[in-house]
């Protein structure tokens, strides 16, 4: 299996794809968080059809790129890029969160195929990625690690040290996607407890940073072309400005769509609209 | 009485790391600033492409080590005690437990073993909390040469494993010859009037224990139950069922540890009487290790007491 490199119009037109799957496997599961999984999309996206190295057929192959979902809310997601990537099939997607399936609220290595690690608790994700960027390292291969880290979830002490040992074992190998769409279950970030400069805060901890519209897969794709291209024992870090609950009108830069599941109703605009968003 | 030979259990870990990461490249250390203390320093030397240093970021630690196992590594992620187990908790359950991966925690210092530092480096929970973390196996050595041997049982164990150490020279007690298993109790003594059974250091303890009541006529039989989780339930079942009474002896809380987990085996099977001896559920000082311990009530005498205050019943 080799990367997948799709155009940028055929990238956006995937992350709709992704992101009905999202919002009609929240609406059946009856519980869920649609808001952290639109922000996070474009990123997902771009890392399954642009950036990584990833077998469905063997989804434990050694030399695979690894993803990280630091912020494992967000996994509706990353369940449908693994789902619609043929990891498993997408019938599958009408199961998350229901008794028995390996689809669980959060992500789990090992229920799941395509998981690398299991998350949920926030602020641990991010050391696991820094632990097998490591290994990579170690055996000296050249695949990956992408993780996927929430501004919330930055508030956790273990997000800096990870950042802090990333930096130490010059793990040019990891990327970091801080999704940066300021708000957080009690409500904004800069309300609840102010990140103040993230892009900052990771240039400070030693990364090349790129801050970017996170939504935007235009400068998504280039981020990731660049963070892969600077080969100078820095970690990367993409800032991405996003916002959250991207794409459904209703849900956007809404406190109340953290966690909540939309209504069969909710469901039906929120597909029309995304619908709409197509690139002919 | 032939001179008593001591050496500390985190020697023997760093002994038995250090060989198997020679052997095996995949064998990784972790440490947080405490290497020296922890006994890596030759691992470090020797081996510094399988060598990691976090700082004093256990939590970070943890996680990493996870990260290292799911591509294969096997990580020994070294600390004292009281921080492998409390600091880092919640990072052990989620991305070590609840992934079943090969990570390998290393609690030096246990117990009261760090005595002059205080009850902030006295870990006397530790074994009790991870004990209730599914999928996790709990082991504390009794001497030198069986903390060398379980370590390099280890390299091979499939799952999560934790393994605690003490700080100080303590009298050998075993054989270089004698084998060791992950989850299989070790019988020391023959006895079928009483069952006396310890871990880590107060193994000894009980040995002694074992001599003063074989003066009195009674026959104690002793077993070093170095793996808590899981219980060797066969040796602890045949221990309650042949000698009716079990003391159980432990440097941690009462509650939680190695007592628990007979009294527990005890009350299901409905047969045996237990009492255990081990730190009265109430946080140490700095003080003499041994001053720690007696305040305890973990002594030789007070284990002797105990065995023939049951056997009186």
């Amino acid at each position: 299996m080799m990367r997948e490199q799709l155009s940028v119009q055929d990238l956006q037109n995937k992350c709709i794809d992704l992101k009905k799957k999202v919002v009609d496997m929240i609406c059946k599961a009856g519980s869920g968080h649609p808001g952290g999984s639109l922000s996070v999309a474009e990123f997902v996206t771009a890392c399954y059809w642009h950036e990584m190295d990833v077998d469905p057929q063997d989804p434990r192959r050694a030399d695979r790129d690894r993803f990280v979902l630091s912020k494992g809310h967000a996994a509706p997601a990353q369940y449908a890029a693994l789902a619609m990537k043929g990891f498993f099939p997408e019938e599958l997607l009408d199961t998350l969160r229901k008794e028995g399936s390996p689809l669980q609220g959060h992500p789990s290595m090992t229920k799941c195929p395509g998981i690398d690690i299991s998350t949920g608790s926030l602020g641990q994700g991010l050391a696991c990625a820094v632990g097998m960027a490591l290994a990579a390292k170690m055996d000296g291969a050249s695949w990956r690690v992408y993780c996927a880290v929430g501004d919330g979830e930055s508030q956790e002490g273990e997000i800096w040290e990870a950042a802090n040992t990333a930096h130490k074992y010059g793990l040019d190998n990891l990327v970091v996607f801080l999704d940066n769409n300021n708000l957080q279950i009690d409500g904004t970030c800069d309300e609840v407890m102010p990140n103040g400069d993230l892009g900052a805060k990771f240039r400070a901890f030693g990364f090349d940073v790129y801050e970017i519209d996170g939504n935007d897969m235009a400068q998504m794709v280039a981020a990731l072309d660049l963070a892969r291209a600077v080969k100078n024992g820095k970690p990367k870090c993409i800032v991405g400005h996003t916002v959250k609950g991207k794409g459904v009108s209703f849900m956007e830069n809404a406190v109340g769509w953290h966690g909540v599941a939309p209504s069969q109703a909710e469901c039906s605009q929120a597909l029309a609209e995304l619908d709409a968003q197509y690139v002919k | 009485m032939s001179e008593v030979v001591k050496k500390a259990t985190r020697d023997g870990f760093g002994e038995a790391i250090t060989a198997l990461g020679r052997a095996n490249r995949n064998i990784v250390v972790i440490d947080m600033d405490l290497g020296k203390s922890c006994k890596t320093g030759q691992f470090m030397k020797e081996l510094p492409d399988q060598y990691i240093d976090v700082g004093i970021a256990e939590q970070n630690g943890a996680g990493l080590a996870a990260g290292l196992a799911s591509c294969g590594k096997i990580p020994y992620v070294v600390t004292y005690a009281a921080f492998s187990s409390m600091r880092m908790l919640e990072m052990i359950r989620q991305e070590i437990c609840y992934t079943g991966l090969n990570v390998r925690i290393i609690g030096a210092h246990g117990g009261f073993t760090p005595a002059f530092d205080g009850a902030s480096h006295q870990a006397i929970e530790d074994m009790g909390l991870l004990r209730t973390l599914p999928g996790m196996t709990v082991v504390m050595p009794a001497d030198y040469v069986s903390a060398k041997k379980l370590v390099a049982a280890s390299e091979t164990y499939e799952g999560p494993l934790y393994l605690r150490l003490t700080r100080d020279a303590i009298p050998v007690l075993y054989g270089e010859d004698e084998e060791f298993a992950i989850g299989k109790a070790h019988l020391i003594r023959e006895g079928n009037d009483a069952a006396i059974l310890a871990n880590g250091d107060t193994v000894r303890k009980a040995l002694e224990a074992a001599d003063m009541l074989a003066q009195e006529g009674i026959r104690a039989r002793v077993l070093d139950v170095h793996t808590i989780k899981p219980l060797d339930t066969e040796a602890v079942t045949a221990a309650l069922k042949e000698t009716g009474r079990v003391v159980t002896v432990e440097d941690h809380n009462i509650i939680g540890g190695l007592g628990s987990a007979v009294c527990e085996l005890a009350a299901e099977l409905g047969c045996g009487r237990v009492r255990r001896i081990g730190v009265q559920d109430r946080f140490g000082e700095s003080a003499p290790y041994e001053r720690l311990l007696e305040k305890n009530g973990i002594t030789a005498e007070n284990i002797a007491k105990t065995v023939k205050e049951l056997t009186a019943i």
